[in-house]
């Protein structure tokens, strides 16, 4: 079997629970081989529970899981020396130093000191190997755990809330870092809650709630199914101007949010938009196509299945 | 792998100060002080009434058991009495009490640290999780008894010897004591407790459960020590053969017993 062309993770229909709590019900999704899928949704959702049970840390109640072509339940070893995971909250052996935690990562993982040292460098942590992991900042802590992650260049890095508590400059930092892997050609699964960093980065965004998928698809492709009308944001010097707005051909909404969001029915409407708004009087100061980001995605998706469901 | 994981503890062990200076406190007076304190007023005040009494307790023992006991006053006998076998004990109690205080808090400190989510995630077998987990327990115990041991060794010949006519200890029955039978026992009782350590949810209740481990653990022990009394090397031999039994089955089904999900703080089945 040519196991290149599996995908690197496959969920069927797995359900988990905890006593009387649902964590995952039926879920389904596959993450492409040196893709990055990102697992979006609120805390809750059953990020967290699909992690753990890629590795086989934890058994699901029922359906299949698939990682590298192999079964967590019953090859977990391999499964798991071919993985590399950044827990959230990534945790150390704080009485002990950062070189003495790599260290210990690499031999359970098979890997030598070098990887360790070409794995701190990368992640720009290797001057602080010497001190106690109990004396780093979230940042410092989070540039760790990556390194620990990878020294051991894993095929497949599932990272979850990567970026909790961390500033935004080093959160910043963290996604290009996480960029840079992806470039690598590593599979990469990323959970978070905070939509702004899938932006730029994911091939694929699933949309989870209530341990189910809610929706899932490329950026665009998403943007295109749920929000299929483009929307321009229009001022002028004299606001008042604009409110003949929505009486033009093709204007199909309009919504005030400090500035006008115009949504239409085509951008081929711009340019005869913005002559008829001079033809008026109307002096503007603003004509924006806007790209709906993955906030405006996902609770357009959170409406819209709502709706339907 | 197993190396890897009783390397990290001890290692981490060794750096925590707050942890081990406590134990170290506790060995050094159960096998030091008190023993001096006790064998050293033993030789000072020789003509009390004390020391008549406790020569008296040796003159009515079994002739067993009083043909083990060296000495040709009361108060040699009552001395080598005390050292050889009612100290016994501390050889097992000392290293139990410090190797169960570090495997209470071996998997469930794991899960508080939230470092159990990191072994959880990888390569470890729970097997090898829980034999390295196991021995990191048991070393700093059982090498608190053999420090013990030779310096409990130097007092009771410094102090009895010279009533004996000469240096003494080790005995036969001592040495099988430590290096067969302690063991065993230590393992009997990390066994039992690092299953508890997976099952608790706090480091906390897993020092509080270990205490009903260590308990039937240390009763077990002064059995022990009182079949010294009368059989030093039979019994000895006998009571370490039974335990490494039951330590070697303690063992391999314990280490069937942890889950994985157990590391990571949720367990459905919990």
């Amino acid at each position: 079997m040519d196991t290149t062309m599996t995908p690197a993770i496959s969920f069927s229909s797995v359900r988990k629970t905890f006593g009387d709590v649902v964590a995952l019900n039926g879920l389904d999704f596959a993450a492409p081989r040196g893709s990055v899928t990102v697992l979006l949704g609120p805390n809750g959702a059953g990020k967290t529970t699909t992690v753990r049970l890629t590795t086989g840390a934890m058994k699901p109640d029922f359906g299949a899981i698939s990682v590298l072509g192999l079964d967590p339940q019953t090859d977990g070893d391999e499964v798991r020396a071919r993985v590399g995971v950044v827990p959230p909250k990534p945790a150390f052996y704080d009485q002990l130093s950062g070189w003495e935690n790599l260290k210990f990562a690499a031999t359970i993982f098979e890997a030598d000191e070098a990887q360790a040292r070409d794995a701190a460098a990368r992640f720009a942590i290797d001057d602080a190997l010497d001190q106690d992991v109990g004396g780093y900042s979230t940042g410092m802590r989070t540039r760790l755990a990556l390194a620990r992650a990878v020294l051991h260049d894993p095929e497949v890095l599932l990272l979850d809330e990567p970026t909790a508590g961390l500033d935004p400059e080093s959160s910043r930092a963290v996604l290009g870092l996480i960029s840079d892997i992806a470039g690598r050609g590593r599979t990469i699964v990323m959970c978070t809650h905070l939509l702004h960093e899938a932006e730029g980065i994911a091939d694929q965004v699933i949309l989870m709630e209530e341990g189910e998928v809610r929706a899932s698809g490329h950026p665009e492709d998403l943007a295109n199914r749920y929000m299929a009308d483009p929307v321009v944001i229009i001022d002028a010097e004299d606001r008042a101007s604009l409110r003949f707005i929505s009486e033009l051909d093709g204007v199909l909404a309009v919504r005030d949010d400090g500035a006008l969001h115009v949504t239409l029915d085509t951008t081929d409407r711009i340019p005869d938009l913005v002559i008829e708004l001079v033809k008026r009087g109307v002096r503007p100061t603003r004509v924006e196509p806007i790209r709906p980001t993955l906030e405006d995605l996902y609770f357009e998706m959170q409406r819209a299945h709502r709706e339907t469901g | 792998m197993i190396k890897a994981v009783i390397r990290i503890d001890l290692y981490r062990l060794f750096k925590t100060k707050d942890y081990w200076i406590p134990l170290v406190i506790l060995g050094g007076l159960f096998f030091v002080v008190l023993p001096a304190i006790m064998l050293g007023l033993l030789s000072v005040v020789q003509n009390s009434p004390m020391v008549s009494q406790i020569g008296e307790i040796v003159g009515t023992l079994p002739a067993t058991i009083q043909q083990n006991i060296q000495g040709d006053t009361p108060m040699a006998r009552a001395s080598y009495a005390f050292a050889v076998y009612l100290l016994a004990p501390i050889a097992i109690v000392v290293p139990l009490t410090i190797s169960s205080a570090v495997g209470a808090n071996s998997i469930v400190g794991e899960r508080e640290r939230g470092t159990g989510e990191y072994l959880a995630h990888s390569p470890l077998t729970v097997g090898e999780i829980y034999v390295g987990k196991l021995f990191a327990s048991l070393i700093p115990g059982y090498l608190a008894g053999i420090v013990g041991f030779a310096l409990y060794s130097l007092v009771v010949n410094v102090i009895v010897g010279r009533q004996i006519g000469g240096w003494f200890f080790p005995t036969a029955g001592w040495l099988l004591l430590v290096f067969w039978v302690i063991p065993p026992f230590i393992a009997i009782a990390l066994a039992l407790i690092l299953r508890l350590s997976a099952r608790v949810r706090s480091a906390a209740s897993a020092h509080q459960a270990s205490s009903l481990v260590t308990l039937p653990v240390i009763i077990m022990s002064y059995v022990v020590a009182s079949g010294l009394l009368y059989s030093p090397v039979i019994s000895a031999a006998v009571a370490g053969l039974i335990a490494w039994v039951v330590a070697i089955l303690l063992l391999v089904s314990g280490t069937k017993s942890i889950k994985r999900e157990r590391l990571l703080g949720v367990s459905s089945d919990a």
